[in-house]
């Protein structure tokens, strides 16, 4: 109804607004997915037709000999298996960290939690930096264990104080004055009543971390030299940043293809980005709705 | 009487201090031990002594970077890739957010937001391999499309390096402009709807709605975003840079930041305390910088950090 009321008094001037707005959305829109369309053509097309130009929208010459390789290929598997290791293992110490370390600095019964909170903002802004924080890595003797990718970054100061503004916003002070008539810890009216009541702010937090998680380099790159303990990132990097391909990747490949090397050099990069980009791009769908609540929830607190 | 009050709150808090406690410890060892660790900024580190036995040398440190003679490309490359990326980068995601919100709802809508944020979820790492595959003059669309155009295969534009800050911060916006444009979205849709039926009611059309109402509702929004930019004006994040790096573009890629890096791991003979010194410089001029902004901010907006 009011739609309509609108609409009459929209002016010419409007439409044309209206329009312009649109078809620029949909050229931006058009613009960011272009490329990626490209990429997971290009990984199903032969490397000659790619060389050629003829691959402009869809896969071209249909191969999946970029697939076999990458998946053939023993330390993609390794750099899987370890990814999903840190993912898994570091979102819960994440998010049991974030949780103890939120809910009591949510109480605005706990005397001094805001010195509490005030040496957690600070490092937002004031951090020691690359070599200092190398040095403690090292001097705790974390260098080159899974320990150095999963307990510096326990807890993301951003995610605590997003969770703590959710517990202080949405958690009913009756419920604290209730319980505590019953008798109820601190503890206990944590882990029965606030987690409870907070599924989504720990659903939003908890895929911020698993997401980081997946697509962290920098850690691995600094305190990680051992290859078996290596996030599919490295690996990645290596392929496709300083282009070490080794020749071995490509043999069983080769043997049944019809590309030479390097074609199939080139292919088998295209594949690997698609396939490492997968798992995000699986949960994307189910998760950007938490997201985007996520970044509402933090920017309440501004 | 207030003294005794606050002891009984305090043991009545102790669940919740225990709870703190583990998180407490964490803060202490992860984030304030290394602060500790600044001090070799002053120092001259060596392995054997360590951080609390080397030698204090002053400020010794910090004039040797100031001057060293890559410090003035450095600041400049530093400056370049930020302020062209705070700029660029804080206009973009506004200009999105004010055209998503005139659109009407509906699932196109939702489609081309969906669309944008993408990008968002993909790793640095592979963003930067996407990016050389994309602009390889032999196998990517630029050399296809620079063919196609010019009858010849174009050289390796990642080798020049004036084109360094270009490809940064436009792949940086390609990844995460639509991403940043949804703290806009959700400002706008919170927005006094009354204010936009008043003045259409005065025959207001869109766009005049666009520049008198949507634009004040999300300024407020977008000062403390820039804040936060200038406070990291120093820091160029280290990992894109360091992937896009060459040998051939370093005379615009080397920022700060892959500078300590380099200086510390990057060569035979480590030195650890130039390299913190140059990294706390860095921090120190951040943090002076965000407070200054934020006081001129708190004046003339009244919206500010803190």
């Amino acid at each position: 109804m009011k739609q309509k009321a609108n609409k009459v008094r929209w002016s010419s001037n409007d439409q044309i607004f209206y329009t312009v707005v649109t078809v620029f959305l949909t050229l931006i829109a058009l613009i960011v997915l272009y490329p990626i369309i490209y990429v997971v053509s290009c990984s199903f097309s032969s490397p000659d037709s790619i060389m050629s130009g003829k691959v402009i929208l869809w896969p071209v010459d249909f191969t999946l000999d970029g697939y076999n390789a990458v998946l053939g290929y023993k330390k993609v598997w390794i750099g899987f298996r370890n990814s999903m290791f840190y993912t898994v293992v570091g979102t819960l110490i994440n998010m049991f960290m974030t949780i103890i370390c939120a809910y009591p600095v949510s109480r605005k019964d706990m005397p001094g939690r805001n010195i509490l909170m005030m040496m957690y903002s600070f490092t937002m802004i004031f951090g020691a930096g690359m070599i200092p924080n190398y040095l403690l890595v090292r001097d705790l003797k974390m260098l080159n264990t899974v320990w150095a990718i999963l307990i510096p970054g326990a807890i993301g100061v951003y995610n605590m104080i997003i969770m703590r503004t959710y517990f202080m916003s949405s958690i009913p002070g009756e419920l604290l004055e209730a319980s505590k008539m019953d008798g109820c810890g601190d503890t206990k009216f944590l882990v029965s009543v606030v987690l409870p009541l907070s599924k989504p702010i720990l659903a939003v937090v908890s895929m911020y971390y698993i997401v980081a998680h997946w697509n962290a380099y920098f850690k691995a790159f600094m305190y990680l030299s051992d290859e078996n303990l290596y996030p599919l990132q490295i690996f990645l990097k290596e392929i496709l940043v300083a282009s070490k391909l080794e020749a071995a990747m490509l043999d069983d490949v080769l043997v049944t293809s019809s590309a030479s090397t390097s074609g199939l050099q080139y292919i088998v990069k295209y594949a690997l980005i698609v396939v490492a980009c997968l798992p995000m791009m699986i949960i994307f769908p189910f998760v950007q709705k938490h997201f985007v609540k996520g970044v509402m929830i933090g920017a309440v607190k501004g | 009487m207030p003294k005794r009050n606050l002891r009984k709150r305090i043991w009545q808090a102790r669940e919740l201090y225990l709870l703190s406690l583990l998180p407490f410890i964490w803060l202490i060892i992860f984030k304030y031990v290394p602060m500790a660790g600044l001090q070799i900024a002053f120092r001259d580190y060596s392995f054997k002594a360590g951080i609390w036995g080397s030698e204090w040398v002053g400020l010794e440190n910090f004039k040797n970077f100031i001057s060293d003679r890559q410090f003035t490309r450095l600041l400049i490359n530093t400056l370049r890739v930020s302020i062209y990326s705070t700029t660029i980068g804080s206009l973009i995601p506004v200009i999105l957010a004010l055209t998503i919100n005139i659109m009407k709802p509906g699932f196109f809508k939702k489609a081309v937001q969906m669309v944008l944020y993408v990008p968002h979820f993909i790793s640095v790492v592979i963003l930067v391999g996407m990016l050389m595959q994309l602009i390889n003059p032999i196998i990517g669309l630029y050399g296809t499309i620079a063919q196609a155009l010019t009858g010849t295969r174009p050289g390796d534009i990642l080798s020049i390096p004036s084109a360094f800050p270009h490809i940064y911060i436009w792949s940086g916006i390609w990844q995460n402009a639509g991403w940043s444009s949804i703290i806009y979205v959700a400002a706008l849709a919170n927005s006094d709807q009354q204010l936009h039926e008043a003045a259409q009611i005065d025959g207001a059309t869109r766009l005049q709605r666009v520049w008198h109402i949507d634009i004040p509702t999300i300024l407020p929004t977008f000062i403390i975003l820039m804040i936060m930019d200038v406070g990291s004006i120093m820091d160029v994040g280290f990992e894109k840079v360091f992937l896009l790096q060459n040998s051939a573009n370093l005379s615009y890629s080397q920022v700060l930041s892959t500078y300590v890096y380099e200086k510390s791991f990057g060569s035979g003979l480590p030195d650890f305390s130039f390299s913190t010194a140059a990294g706390l410089f860095n921090s120190v001029i951040n943090v002076i910088l965000i407070t200054i902004v934020n006081k001129i901010s708190k004046k003339v907006s009244d919206t500010s950090l803190w």
